[in-house]
């Protein structure tokens, strides 16, 4: 009792401390046992030897890492053209989508049909599609090239998903925001792009930031098309060394980009909720 | 400034009948106040004023124009009728500043340079000088809706409309926007103004009209209406609202 004075908590306080603690115990030990049964068992598989010489191979990694991370440039280069592309035609299908004007129907029409199509094809498929399909029109250099062709189509598929997105932010401002503008005597259209576009965009970024961190690995996609990109660059290295841990190298690589944006994006959404609350 | 006149306004959503022909006249720089129970079509009113929910049958004459024309432009009428609503609806994206400038810059053309003299001296009249560098939710309640009203004003309209708009506010923040309808009252401007505050609508209006079920139940000046009510409906209402 006299101990407790001394340290001036409450018993309430010390009752929080005391299941900490036994919380703490409890979370330590389970990890514990967990690890060690990996680091134990994993090992005792007949195939493991193998598994690591293939896989986890130090030398191997050594030498066919700065090949990758060289090879990674040009995964960024397509990215960093491709985000602002989808950006802006996502934008304008999401806005063609929600067009009310009877002159634009056909717009409209064409922005529901551009996301059922590229909605419902896998990406790998439009880029076969249009990426062998275009350059085998014939083309002269350089519109012929890969590079052109497996961007257009990461664009296409991934401008449908992010104009839904939009459309979904678009929604979410509330509908008396745009009955406040209209009675301003703003247009529509001004109505839209004063008032209701700056906060749907608001609404949709950290949404937007997981499709920029799909398409950031989607780039590899592109590899199948030409462009020796760092998943091609790693499959050369497989054939070269008979190995595949360069495969895990990459995946080191594009897990040093994904997982900090990631938890920015959680980061994101998480300070949205709170502040919605 | 204007006066307003409406000649039975009927406004229909499906089958109910929202507004059931109403007549109303305000004349220039008179506050009318609109009481009723909720659902009574009050709001519904304002909003068909401000061509915010066009009217099915009726005219409604701003200063003899009829403004109710299915073919009309609703967007140059509604520049020159303001309207503030219950929830304040500022934009939470701009400072008390850019809500205020938005309108006048998109629709009168006028530039940031041109016209913050003018809205200065409107956030100045009603106390909101240090704040128009602040963001709607970094105000109060009560100073966002006088916000709203110097966002209005800015547009110089002809006619203000008021919905409700001191239903969302902490009672002690209502006298603050209260305050800033009798200001605007000495100005000659013509309001009409949906309510609730019975204190207020005795004191300030020049017309007080009593709505039920989308019709205009008695109209009268306060003094008569609120003392000698002459409609069993209104007896009622009132009986309860003063209780």
């Amino acid at each position: 009792m006299s101990e407790q004075k001394a340290a001036g908590m409450t018993r309430r306080a010390i009752f929080e401390q005391k299941q900490r603690r036994r919380a703490t115990l409890i979370a330590a030990s389970s990890t514990a046992i967990v690890v060690l049964a990996l680091v134990v068992l994993i090992p005792m598989a007949p195939g493991w030897e193998k598994v690591q010489k293939s896989f986890f191979n130090g030398a191997v990694l050594a030498k066919s890492f700065p090949k990758l991370l060289e090879a990674f440039k040009i995964n960024i280069m397509i990215f960093a053209w491709s985000a602002p592309a989808i950006a802006v035609l996502g934008l304008l299908i999401a806005l063609a989508r929600d067009a009310k004007s009877p002159a634009l129907f056909p717009l409209r029409i064409f922005g529901a049909a551009f996301t059922d199509v590229f909605r419902g094809v896998p990406v790998i498929l439009t880029v076969y599609l249009i990426g062998f399909g275009i350059p085998g029109l014939g083309l002269p250099r350089p519109w012929n090239s890969p590079y052109i062709w497996g961007s257009l189509a990461l664009i296409l598929t991934y401008s449908a998903y992010v104009a839904e997105i939009f459309r979904s932010g678009i929604d979410s401002v509330h509908h008396s925001q745009r009955a406040a503008a209209l009675s301003l005597g703003l247009s529509e259209r001004q109505a839209m792009r004063d008032v209701i576009l700056p906060q749907a965009v608001r609404n949709v970024v950290p949404s937007q930031m997981n499709m920029l961190i799909a398409l950031q690995k989607d780039v590899s996609l592109l590899s199948f098309i030409g462009p020796v990109e760092i998943f091609r660059q790693a499959g050369v290295f497989k054939s070269l060394l008979a190995n595949f841990t360069p495969y895990v190298g990459a995946a080191i690589i594009f897990l040093i980009v994904t997982i900090p944006a990631t938890r920015y994006a959680d980061y994101l959404m998480a300070r949205q909720t709170r502040e919605r609350r | 400034m204007a006066k307003l006149e409406l000649r039975h306004v009927i406004k229909r959503f499906g089958d109910v009948t929202v507004c059931d022909g109403i007549d109303l006249d305000v004349e220039a720089g008179q506050l009318v106040c609109l009481i009723g129970a909720s659902g009574a079509g009050k709001s519904t009113l304002l909003r068909c004023i401000n061509l915010l929910e066009p009217i099915d049958e009726g005219e409604i004459f701003l200063d003899g124009q009829d403004i109710a024309v299915p073919a009309l432009d609703p967007q140059t009428v509604r520049a020159r009728i303001g309207i503030v609503f219950q929830n304040f609806n500022l934009f939470p994206h701009m400072t008390a500043l850019e809500n205020a400038m938005l309108a006048p810059r998109r629709v009168r053309g006028l530039t940031r340079a041109a016209l913050l003299p003018e809205v200065e001296a409107l956030f100045d009249r009603f106390g909101l000088a240090d704040r128009m560098q602040n963001y709607p939710d970094q105000l109060s309640g009560g100073q966002q809706q006088r916000v709203a009203i110097v966002r209005a004003l800015a547009m110089r309209p002809e006619v203000m409309l008021f919905d409700e708009i001191t239903s969302a506010l902490d009672p002690q923040l209502v006298g603050e926007v209260l305050d800033v309808l009798l200001l605007l009252k000495q100005q000659g401007m013509t309001m009409v103004m949906a309510t609730h505050e019975m204190g207020f609508a005795r004191q300030a209006a020049n017309k007080v009209c009593f709505l039920k079920d989308g019709k205009v139940i008695e109209e009268a000046n306060p003094t008569r209406l609120f003392d000698h009510p002459q409609h069993s409906d209104t007896q009622a209402f009132l009986s309860r609202a003063l209780k």
